[in-house]
């Protein structure tokens, strides 16, 4: 038992060692360059001043951070439902692919920043157009890795499937779904790390609480040790959201976890 | 015995007249299957050789209602196979066991399809007699490839066909699981007597399993049948018998011949 753990720590230590050690080495390049150049504050601060700020702020983000998520997540559940819906429809018909799929790759051109304010204007300030925006942020990935999961599963075990006397409908449901699972999984890994960005950008055109609208805030006034805590804050819910999808991924889908493990 | 207990007892399981079969591959028409005659009777394990790539198991593909030849006769049970799923147990060179099942639910994939109750309890059952106790649920990724095999084979049983197509089912496995695997699959055949019809390009495999055995040539066409003169059960003494050793000189010798060629 107690070796399993040292086991677990040490292969945690290999995996992840190497990235902590960087970043902690970055900061510490950067702490005392700034404070050799005596950069000011405004420009550049020293990371340990913005973590002392982040220290003072931090009573204050709560409830920006907690709207700042609240969008993410409800746009991020709404894309993941409208994405599977769409793909398995893309899938089905080819009618539907050829005349949704350009439609969907040319919806990828427009910038967010450009749709922002457009839903600002139709939605309000709410929390609906923010929701918006980060739904339409993930759709597109979650929709291009189902779609291709759903033409990814093996044509012999289709043929042995169908030859043991299985309809359509339940070729679809026992084998081409199942095998799509692992690229759903990827597709929602990529959105979830767009999700908090989404959200962020479109606080940015408009809100009365969020993250967006504490870095905006922060940034009009010069206060850019607050910018930078709030960047961080930012960076970590958006790897907190993708070790959620990981997490969700290995218990839905023990076989990729098992797989991924053994090709380490 | 009546007439009519006569005609079902002749009519074979598997009956192949004149197949040929063609395919396109990057444009040119390969012919995988050359006028095939076989023929399997109830209850009978026959087993095919032939060098790799010669249409073998395109031949059990056509069989099994997977893909149709382009001239010829299949009939299972005396009816017309051609394009028709369902009407034997296939099992194809992979194991083609589903990732995401356990091994319960592999095996149980057939009656599953066809909506059936008590298949779990059914398959559960037969468990420790296909070497799997207690790994009913183990995801494939964590059997052994011998389990895999055996896995696989459970959810072909559980098909509940008359006539099994096996596609070299031991060719990935080591030496002696592969010998043990083969007493355990006569040990299975005696015991639920079904008819066999086996694809392989081990000889000895062959001779040892079978009751007749025949050669597939380069081109896709059968160029020798031996009936082989053992007596049941096969014991791995027999191996060394003359009869054994002169049906392997034969076999040997066709196969060489088209090896050379």
């Amino acid at each position: 038992m107690r070796g399993e753990l040292m086991s677990t720590l040490r292969r945690h230590l290999r995996d992840f060692g190497p990235a902590l050690l960087l970043i902690a080495g970055l900061l510490g390049l950067w702490e005392v360059v700034s404070r050799a150049v005596e950069m000011p504050d405004w420009l550049l601060p020293a990371p340990s001043d913005i973590g002392a700020s982040f220290g003072e702020a931090a009573p204050l983000l709560g409830p920006h951070v907690a709207a700042t998520v609240t969008a993410a997540a409800a746009g991020y559940a709404l894309a993941l439902v409208s994405a599977i819906v769409l793909a398995a429809a893309i899938d089905r018909w080819g009618l539907a692919r050829r005349a949704i799929y350009p439609l969907l790759v040319t919806s990828q051109t427009i910038p967010t920043f450009a749709l922002a304010p457009l839903l600002a204007i139709w939605f309000g300030f709410g929390l609906l157009p923010k929701v918006l925006v980060v739904a339409l942020v993930c759709f597109f990935p979650i929709v291009v890795a189902t779609v291709g999961g759903l033409r990814a599963a093996d044509k012999e075990m289709l043929d042995l499937v169908r030859g043991m006397g299985a309809s359509d409908r339940q070729l679809f449901v026992k084998v081409r779904l199942p095998a799509a699972v692992p690229s759903v999984i990827s597709g929602m890994k990529i959105a979830a790390t767009y999700s908090v960005i989404g959200a962020v950008i479109a606080e940015w055109t408009g809100a009365s609480q969020g993250l967006g609208l504490y870095l905006l805030r922060a940034s009009n006034s010069f206060q850019t040790d607050q910018v930078f805590a709030v960047i961080a804050v930012i960076a970590l819910l958006s790897i907190a959201l993708f070790g959620c999808v990981e997490l969700v991924g290995r218990t839905v889908a023990p076989w990729t976890a098992a797989k991924e493990e053994t090709a380490r | 015995m009546s007439a009519l207990s006569g005609n079902a007892a002749a009519t074979p399981a598997v009956a192949l007249r004149g197949v040929h079969a063609t395919y396109t591959e990057r444009g040119l028409r390969v012919e995988a299957l050359h006028d095939v005659n076989l023929t399997v009777a109830r209850g009978e394990f026959v087993s095919v050789i032939g060098p790799s790539g010669c249409g073998k198991s395109t031949m059990l593909n056509l069989i099994a209602g997977i893909d149709r030849p382009s001239a010829g006769e299949i009939a299972v049970d005396g009816r017309s196979a051609i394009g028709h799923t369902g009407l034997v147990a296939h099992m194809p060179q992979r194991d083609l066991l589903l990732p995401w099942r356990t091994t319960l639910q592999n095996a149980v994939l057939g009656p599953e399809l066809r909506g059936e109750p008590d298949r779990e309890a059914r398959a559960l059952a037969q468990l420790d007699r296909f070497g799997l106790e207690g790994f009913a649920d183990a995801y494939p990724h964590m059997l052994s490839g011998g389990m895999r095999q055996r896995a696989a084979m459970l959810r072909t049983i559980l098909l509940d066909r008359d006539t099994l197509l096996l596609d070299e089912p031991f060719g990935a496995l080591d030496a002696l699981t592969r010998g043990e695997m083969q007493e355990w699959l006569l040990g299975i055949w005696t015991e639920l007597a079904r008819t066999v019809l086996f694809v392989t390009h081990d000889v000895e495999e062959a001779i040892f399993l079978s009751d007749r055995v025949y050669v597939m040539s380069r081109r896709g066409t059968m160029k020798l049948e031996v009936a082989i003169d053992l007596p049941r059960p096969r014991e791995r003494e027999m191996t060394t018998s003359p009869s054994f050793v002169e049906a392997k000189r034969t076999l040997l010798r066709s196969l060489l011949a088209e090896t050379q060629r």
